[in-house]
């Protein structure tokens, strides 16, 4: 079982990656690598046959390595998408892999998360109910549930947020993955903790900085209607209907 | 530079497991958990299908059929009175996820919705049940974020990308801490504690073709059992039916809990062969020896190594709005449409039901009196409780992360209240720097991705879905002869700044022992076609025996 595929069905692939250790130098460079790998497999399995058989010092993160743990996000020919999600036939023959723009980079593909989830953790990303529990589950129709469906799917990758132009420019903007997580809440009919989390999104720093140029809708991996989401938040802050 | 801190009860990993325990701990007591992920990268998120509990909110059900279930599911190894503790705290667990905001689809009355999954029966086997509360097929990430959510309202302090390479034990066999190696900045740090609790996960990266994350590399396990714990059952690890061919990724059960059927080259339902009366739904064990033995004989596709996992027949809105996630890995990964074609499947190395031994607090213990080792506890799949016995039903690894996550949370801060700290000498972190200065100044010249990639070609040749005794001696020397290679072994990357590159892509992961008792049963022993059922030596008497057996070298 596992069997290996034949060489003659590999692909050549050339990876040019943004890198940077400050323990080297002080400002990135740009480094080429020469890979052979299946069509089918995974820029990530690309990348790992760079850091396992020609430069150990490349860093990166990576986790799951099919596109649900949100650790691999990268800059990849331009886009953000998670390298565990992008097949090498679709880059072929050679692709651009960078960090994730935005934050703070630390090394290679590795960037400072800490600020990414200081602005999750703004929108009170958690059920607020102050009544006494139910003895079984509180009831919530299909209907209900479907309500915020789409945003709970987000696995905090970053890839909205760092693909967004304001947020690269705004040191204040809480970023799109900030508000799809207080949407998923704000829709959610056991929660009460709304109108708290409106008031955080209308803000200067909130929800009106986004001017809808869909860049993370096409960035999320997850296929979240980002945008749709953030708009469903403004409407929500202007009318305090949700 | 060593950091020192000083917690009450350190926690190492941000799993299900140890977010749950950390929402106990730290109502109580000063904590800290320790995790080389951030928490939600944590694999627990890659669970999909279901957590079952016998709500009985679409079907009669109780607790006493669920434990009848996991305890005949794990082959009569299973230690009965801590899963019927868990099939009956498996109801609150699933209401109070409901409370803290966890998103579970719904019935159209409102209530919790249940589904099918595998070896889940009613009334003690006369047909399928629906026991199975999920969210879609994101069910492990909805409990990963809404236990990560509540640690967030909690204000849990985190150390996250700190990888634990040691535990502490005072020479009165306390807990006294554990050595923390922080990856971005490569410096040593010092967690003192009362308890410690790990809750690390499992280890399927050892085999070529696996579910699992790259991450999961049995670190609790191996720095436990390097201080001298003996780890329980390790030669019992979960293969599951349906994996995607070549690459291991889950499709969860619940496409045959939804109605998808396994079909071999000749387009036969060939689970109607092997287990009449649940078919496509018997345990995982009995459904991978069968795509063992069908592709053995010749009936795989094309007669090579795969069968197909078939959904054609369903709904194509079930499809979508219930398996939203496999539906689309079939389509990126193999290029399949799901809705039209079959898709390629091989079993995957998934679960690992042994690991370090724990009563049903989740205290460590040792010895045939099973007696704890002050302070020391784990949960979750690096635990072995053992609520899985030889095979671990679908679903129940959920329902075992939040069950003893929360009870090893509740009995980590008791302990750490009613006791003073071990004392710690200085320089306690010396091992580990040796350990770790050897790795980068070796002169050894061997690379740990071929070390790696070697043991999990091998792991999964000869101790894969079905084991026998000459295969596994070989096994052994191969582990002996890359014991060896794995010494000489030196990391690339000298510097300090993420110098493995986080969640240990330099590490070579060799936690498993492989013992001369670890046999495979063939294919075909399957319960349904009336094997006697023997219950196995007791619990504690495998543990004694697996005690034995391990040789426990000092620390």
């Amino acid at each position: 079982m596992g069997e290996e595929r034949p060489d003659d069905q590999k692909v050549a692939l050339t990876i040019r990656i943004k890198r940077y250790n400050p323990e080297v130098q002080p400002d990135p460079w740009w480094d080429e690598f020469e890979v052979r790998a299946d069509a089918t497999d995974r820029l990530l399995d690309a990348l790992h046959e760079v850091k396992w058989h020609q430069d150990g010092t490349l860093a990166l993160r990576r986790s799951c390595a099919h596109g649900i743990c949100g650790s691999d996000g990268m800059l990849i020919n331009g886009r953000n998408a998670l390298a565990c999600k992008v097949l090498v036939k679709d880059v072929a023959p050679k692709v651009t892999v960078e960090p994730i723009r935005g934050l703070p980079v630390l090394k290679d593909l590795i960037v400072d998360m800490e600020p990414f989830f200081d602005g999750y953790k703004a929108v009170l990303p958690f059920l607020i109910n102050e009544d006494d529990p139910p003895d079984r589950e509180r009831p919530q129709s299909p209907e209900e549930r479907a309500r915020f469906d789409d945003t709970t799917k987000c696995i905090l990758c970053a890839c909205c947020t760092t693909s967004c132009p304001i947020y690269w420019g705004d040191d204040g903007y809480i970023g799109p993955a900030a508000i799809v997580n207080a949407h998923r809440f704000i829709f959610d009919s056991r929660d009460q903790g709304g109108d708290e989390r409106l008031d955080i999104l209308s803000d200067s720093s909130g929800v009106f900085r986004c001017r809808t140029t869909f860049n993370c809708t096409e960035a999320c991996p997850r296929g979240i209607k980002v945008t749709k989401a953030i708009q469903e938040v403004k409407r929500a802050v202007m009318f305090r209907r949700f | 530079m060593t950091t020192t801190h000083t917690y009450d009860a350190v926690i190492v990993g941000a799993g299900g497991a140890g977010l749950r325990a950390a929402l106990e701990c730290s109502k109580e007591v000063k904590t800290a958990v320790v995790s080389k992920l951030y928490p939600t990268r944590s694999h627990t998120g890659a669970a999909q299908g279901g957590m079952c509990a016998a709500l009985g909110n679409v079907e009669e059900d109780y607790p006493e059929w669920h434990a009848f279930d996991t305890i005949k599911g794990g082959d009569y190894l299973v230690d009965q009175p801590a899963a019927i503790l868990m099939t009956k705290e498996a109801i609150d667990a699933v209401i109070e996820l409901e409370h803290w905001g966890f998103p579970f689809n719904r019935t159209p009355e409102g209530k919790i919705d249940q589904r099918r999954f595998g070896g889940h029966t009613r009334n003690h086997g006369e047909a399928a049940v629906r026991r199975a509360c999920y969210a879609a097929d994101r069910t492990g990430h909805m409990i990963l974020q809404t236990l990560y959510q509540q640690c967030i309202r909690q204000d849990v302090r985190f150390f996250n990308e700190f990888y634990v390479l040691d535990l502490l034990l005072a020479d009165d066999g306390r807990v006294a801490g554990v050595v923390a190696y922080e990856l971005a900045t490569g410096e040593l740090h010092l967690f003192r504690a009362k308890s410690v609790l790990f809750t690390t996960g499992g280890y399927g990266r050892m085999f070529k073709v696996t579910s699992n994350a790259h991450t999961l590399t049995g670190d609790g396990m191996s720095v436990c059992y390097r201080r001298g714990i003996p780890l329980e059952d390790m030669e019992m690890f979960q293969f599951h039916p349906t994996g995607i061919h070549r690459m291991g990724i889950l499709l969860s059960e619940a496409v045959r809990g939804e109605g998808g059927i396994i079909i071999n080259a000749e387009g036969e339902r060939f689970m109607e062969r092997y287990a009449p009366t649940v078919k496509d739904l018997a345990p995982r064990d009995l459904v991978s020896r069968a795509i063992y033995q069908e592709i053995k004989e010749g009936r795989g596709i094309d007669g090579k190594d795969y069968v197909y996992l078939d959904v054609r027949h369903l709904d194509r809105e079930v499809i979508e709005s219930k398996l939203p996630d496999v539906t689309e890995f079939a389509r990126i990964y193999l290029g399949v449409e799901p809705t039209t074609e079959p898709v390629p499947i091989q079993p995957t190395a998934h679960y690992g039901m042994g690991g370090i031994p724990t009563n049903v607090d989740a205290q460590v213990v040792m010895g045939p009196e099973e007696t704890p080792v002050p302070g020391l506890y784990a949960a979750g799949e690096t635990a072995c409780v053992s609520v899985h016995g030889a095979n671990r039903l679908g679903t129940n690894s959920l329902l075992d992360i939040v069950v003893f996550g929360r009870r090893g949370g509740v009995h980590a801060a008791r302990y750490a209240k009613e006791t003073d700290f071990a004392p710690i000498e200085d320089g306690a972190e010396a091992d580990t720097a040796v350990h770790l200065r050897g790795l980068l100044e070796g002169t050894g010249g061997d690379s740990a991705a071929d070390v790696r990639a070697e043991l999990q070609e091998q792991m999964f040749d000869l101790a894969a879905v079905v084991r026998n005794e000459e295969g596994l001696r070989k096994m052994q020397d191969i582990l002996g002869a890359l014991h060896e290679r794995y010494r000489r072994v030196v990391v690339m990357d000298k510097g300090k700044v993420f110098l493995h590159g986080p969640h240990g892509g330099g590490r070579a992961s060799m936690p498993a022992r492989l013992r001369g008792h670890a046999r495979g049963r063939g294919p075909g022993s399957g319960r349904e076609q009336g094997r006697p059922l023997s219950r196995g030596p007791s619990a504690p008497r495998r543990r004694a025996l697996a005690q034995a057996l391990a040789g426990v070298p000092g620390a």
